[in-house]
This record gives C-alpha cells, structure tokens and sequence, in this order.
C-alpha cells in the first residue's frame, strides 16, 4: 500500500510545478500515511491483504497439487497433512483451488473496479466540470439508474452471452460505477470555483487538459477510498453470479463457486463450505476496513451512504 | 407533493419503456430460442409453435404486439410452461417472494434499529462495539455464505427448522433471518450514525431539560430524525432485498419468483423473463418513490421540488 500511496504522491503535484504546492502535496499524503498506520483494523486489514494477495499469486506454484488435479481414490478427505484444506469430490485439493480461486476472484473484482472507476471519474468530471443543463440532465440519469434492478441484467447478460470472465468484468463495472460517479461530481463542483484552476483556465489550457491533468489529482483521496471500498461491492457481485452457476465456469474456480459447491455438500463435509467461506469473508472485512481506514486517514467526508 | 408524485410517475413512463425494449430486444438477439432444446423438433413442429406464438412474424412486429397487450397487463403466454400464461405464473410465485422479502425486511428493521438504538445511546462502551462488530461481521459475510452456515447449525446439528422448503411458518425463519440480518448490519451503521449526530443537537438538550424521561427523548425525539439515513438507504435495501432472494430461494428451495426468474432466463422463456423484469422494475421504482416522500415527510429541511 505505501508504494501506491507515495508513488501517487510523486504524480500529484506533476500539473502544478511549484516548488511549495510539491512539498505541501507530499506531506498531506504522508500526513495520511501516518493517521492510516495507526489504525489498528486498518493496518490488519491491508496486512490480510498483502498475505492473501502473495499466498494467491505464489501459493499455486509451490504445492504439489494442480487445481484440476482429481484423485479419485481420495475423495472428500478430511484436513490433513497431505491436504491442509481436504479434498472435494473429485479428490481435488482445496488449499490449490482456493488459492487459484483467489486470483480469479480477486482479479476480477481488481479489473471490474477499474471499469466503474474508469466509468465512474469521467462520467462524474464531466458532469461536475460542465455544470448547468449538462450537468442536471447527466446526474438525474444517475438518479434513474439508481433505482433499477441492475443485478437482474447482469443475469441476463451472463445467461445469453455466455459465461464469459471478460463479459462478467465489464458487466459488473457498467453496474458499479454510479456511486464513484456522484463523488467525483461533488469534488469537481468545488474544485471548479478554487483560483488555481481560474489560473489554468486564463493561459489558456483546454478543458481536458484542466479536467485530467489539474482536478482528478486533486481527487485522488476522494477516489482511492471510494476505490477501496468499491472492490469489496464488485467481489460479492461475482460471488452471487457464480454461486448462481453465472460467473467463472469450471475446472476454473471462485470464491463464488467454492461456497456454491461447498454449500451442497456442508453436510458431511462442511469444511468445503467454512475454508472458502472464511476466506471470502476475511478479506471482504479487510477491503471495508482497510477502505474506512483510508476515509478516516484521507479525511474524506462521508457522503450520504 | 401531489405534483411530485405525478411527475415522478410520469418519469417512469419513459424508464420502463427503455427497460421494456432493451431487454425485449436484448433476449431476442441472442442466439438460442425457447424451442431449441435438447430434444429435436421437427422443423414442422417448430414452425407451427412459432406461428402459434406469433415468433414467425417481423421483430418490429412482435415488439409493438407485446407493448400493445402489455398495456392491457396481458403478459402473453410462457414459451415453456405449456398452457400458462406468464400472468398466472406471476400471481403463483410472487406472493411467495413478498413474504419472504417483506419478513426479512421486517428482519431488517427491527434488528437493525434496535442494535444501532443500543450502540448510539451507549456510545464507546461494550454495548456499542458489540453491536458494531456485529454490523460489521453482517455486511462481511454475504447471504450465500451465511444461509448455508444458518442451515448447518440450525437445521442439520440442532434440528429446529427443516433444512429447505416452504411448507409451515416455521420454514420462514432461516431464509428471512438469512436475508434479513445482513440488511440488518447497514441498517444499524446507519441508525447508529444518524442517532449519534441528533442526540447532539440542541432540540434533544431542550427535551432533556424539560425533564422528559430518556425512554421519551429517545424514542420520541430523537428516533424520528434519526432514523433519517435508514430511510433513504430502504430504496437500494429493498432492490437488493428482492434480488438477494434469488439466492435464498436457491438456497432454500423456496417456489418464488426468483428462482423462476433465473430459471426462465436458462430457457429462454422470453416472456416470463420480460414480465418478471418489468415487474421488478416497476416495483423497485414504485417503492423508491414510496421511500422519497416518506424521506420528505420525516425531515421538514427536505421539500418535494
């Protein structure tokens, strides 16, 4: 997290290129920086994190066991020393699959994050920067789709155009991005009115250069937190769609698919629904920790929700 | 208010019609039809059940037909479900997934309201991080992982409800508390917020100093605005309430409208897809309508413009 933090830093103050404004950027995300190590639930929930993210990425290569790897002379074994997490029907050992699973759920709540971001900040600027007409007309379709049942077109989505990892990224990013886009308006609004981009405004630069080059840095707080706690909201959309049998198809697997396969068979081998039940939970606690941490270090003001 | 409400009604003409084409158009698209099924049809069969159910004709023309029955809330007739119209189906199941939706709603509320009551009155003591924890833990641990585990102790190890079905009212319990307690956990972050933020204000000094009971202060002054933020979080609540139920239904086996719903977009039952969609959009939007002018008649700062 700290590289993150401090390399967005280091780009902050990239369109003001005053000698001051550099310094004070750097020690607001510093300023941060400290408040944020020293929330406990905070630094445990970016510490889950990091351990969760290494174990996914290294994890696979280091067991002996592939994930699609059957044993039918061992099916439903127990945790034991062979298998830390026991096996599944097929004899496969759950430790691999979970942790595989991890990369593609976290993967895909990391890349349908990036697509509501992407939606959310542009969308948001735009109306925000324009204001007026522009803006009314943008934010009321905002209100509207608020209040659509948008989880029942990801369905729909999913069933017709098969189960695909991109088409379910995309479709839950097209889904998530409103709340983002109301924040990012917000911030804007204010912004517009601040003399430094009056400044830019009189020698000249073009809107988009003021948009993307001078205010979004100046969001970035405002964004990273709404980020963090966007991750959590994309992963359990994932989880729902294949615990429906619409998200990742198998031998792949998800966190979503493993409670789903689990959940059929708790009742004589409930440890194939806790592991993946635990571990899915433990890190939805620490993104939402790790997200109110960051709103409290960042000093973000709560909006309405 | 009543020009407010007309006009929020009128606005949803406009919404409907775009959902109601979108996915009309969407569902046909797609490749696949209602009577490509595993089992081969003669092309003759084929094609006199797709002149019987008017497929034959041009796209433009079914669309204009559907609107033109629609408006006389005729659903047309289920592709799969031979003899049955998608209106009767409708009025079977959806009963059974008010109930289930209002009891846990019901769930919600009351559970919800009475933690965040506790941990605002008794702020920072054991009281109020208990019932935080407790929040927390609901918003971690999705409805598919906690229904299952629900099942596990409660009707498998204990043996006090049946593990599926929806028979007696005793099989109502573990789906709504399911449901229920996880909206439970934002509604008591939420009152727990808003409580603490009016019990600051000079309005409840004055009630306290007239020597009102705590008992009255609490539940009949500060409890109304209080309760401000839940009411304005019930809109999304009750759209994931509903859709939260297609899980649960799963789960449960319960014969309501969601499961159908899933169901019949894996059939592509056009008509049943489009009619359940239309029905939940036009709920989902009524009841959020229903929820903004409660908003405005609880808080006198609002006014309906």
């Amino acid at each position: 997290m700290s590289v993150s933090l401090s390399s967005s830093a280091d780009r902050l103050p990239s369109g003001i290129p005053l000698p001051e404004d550099l310094e004070q950027g750097t020690s607001l995300w510093k300023d941060a920086w400290h408040r944020l190590a020293k929330n406990k639930l905070a630094v445990f929930g970016g510490t889950v994190l990091i351990v969760l993210a290494i174990a996914c990425i290294v994890g696979p290569w280091l067991s002996p066991y592939g994930y699609e790897d059957n044993n039918l002379n061992n099916t439903f074994s127990p945790p034991s020393g062979a298998h830390w997490l026991g096996t599944d029907q097929l004899g496969r050992d759950l430790l691999v699959r979970l942790l595989v699973g991890g990369r593609i759920s976290i993967g895909v709540g990391l890349c349908a994050t990036f697509v509501a971001l992407t939606i959310g900040v542009v969308y948001g600027a735009v109306a925000g920067f324009f204001g007026g007409k522009i803006d009314s007309l943008m934010m009321r379709i905002v209100d509207i789709m608020y209040a659509l049942p948008f989880t029942i077109f990801v369905i729909l989505l999913m069933v017709f155009f098969g189960r695909d990892i991109w088409l379910l990224f995309l479709a839950i990013g097209a889904v998530e991005w409103l709340t983002m886009s109301r924040i990012v308006r917000g911030q804007i609004m204010s912004l517009k009115k601040m003399e430094f981009i009056e400044a830019a405004r009189s020698i000249g630069l073009g809107k988009r250069r003021i948009i993307f080059r001078h205010m979004i840095p100046n969001i970035l707080g405002p964004i990273i937190v709404y980020t963090t706690l966007t991750i959590p909201a994309v992963m359990l959309l994932e989880a729902f769609l294949s615990f429906l049998g619409l998200g990742v198809q198998p031998p792949l697997s998800s966190w979503g698919v493993l409670i789903k396969d689990g959940a059929e068979k708790m009742e004589e081998y409930p440890w194939l629904l806790m592991f993946p039940g635990v571990v899915f939970s433990l890190t939805l606690f620490s993104l939402n920790f790790l997200g109110d941490g960051l709103r409290d270090a960042l000093d973000v003001r709560s909006s309405k929700d | 208010m009543f020009r407010f409400i007309a006009r929020r009604l009128l606005e949803t003409i406009p919404v409907l019609l775009i959902i109601i084409t979108a996915t009309f158009f969407m569902i046909r698209f797609v490749p696949g039809g209602p009577f490509t099924s595993e089992k081969a049809v003669s092309p003759e069969i084929k094609a006199n059940l797709e002149a019987h159910y008017g497929l034959d004709k041009p796209l433009y023309q079914q669309y204009f037909d559907y609107l033109g029955s629609l408006m006389k809330g005729d659903l047309g007739p289920s592709f799969k479900y031979p003899n049955r119209t998608v209106n009767e189906i409708i009025a079977d199941k959806l009963p059974v997934s008010l109930e289930l939706g209002l009891t846990s709603l019901a769930v919600a509320l009351v559970f919800g309201i009475t933690l965040g009551v506790i941990a605002a009155i008794k702020r920072n003591t054991w009281l109020d991080y208990v019932s935080s924890s407790i929040a927390m833990t609901g918003i971690c641990i999705p409805t598919f992982v906690l229904g299952p585990i629900l099942v596990l102790v409660f009707a498998i190890h204990l043996g006090w409800f049946n593990a599926s079905g929806w028979y007696t009212s005793y099989d109502r319990v573990l789906p709504a508390a399911t449901l229920g307690l996880v909206y439970s956990a934002y509604v008591a972050r939420l009152t727990r917020g808003g409580m603490l933020e009016i019990l600051n204000q000079d309005y409840i000094r004055t009630a306290r100093a007239k020597g009102a009971s705590e008992f009255r202060v609490i539940f009949r002054h500060a409890l109304k605005g209080g309760l401000l933020p839940v009411v304005s979080f019930l809109g999304p609540a009750i759209a994931g309430i509903l859709t939260g139920s297609f899980v649960i239904e799963t789960i449960f086996q319960i014969p309501g409208l969601g499961r159908e719903f899933v169901n019949s977009a894996f059939n592509r039952d056009y008509t049943l897809v489009l009619g359940t969609v239309i029905l939940y959009a036009s709920l989902i939007i009524v009841l959020n309508l229903v929820v903004d002018v409660v908003q405005v008649w609880l808080n006198p700062k609002l006014k309906f413009d």
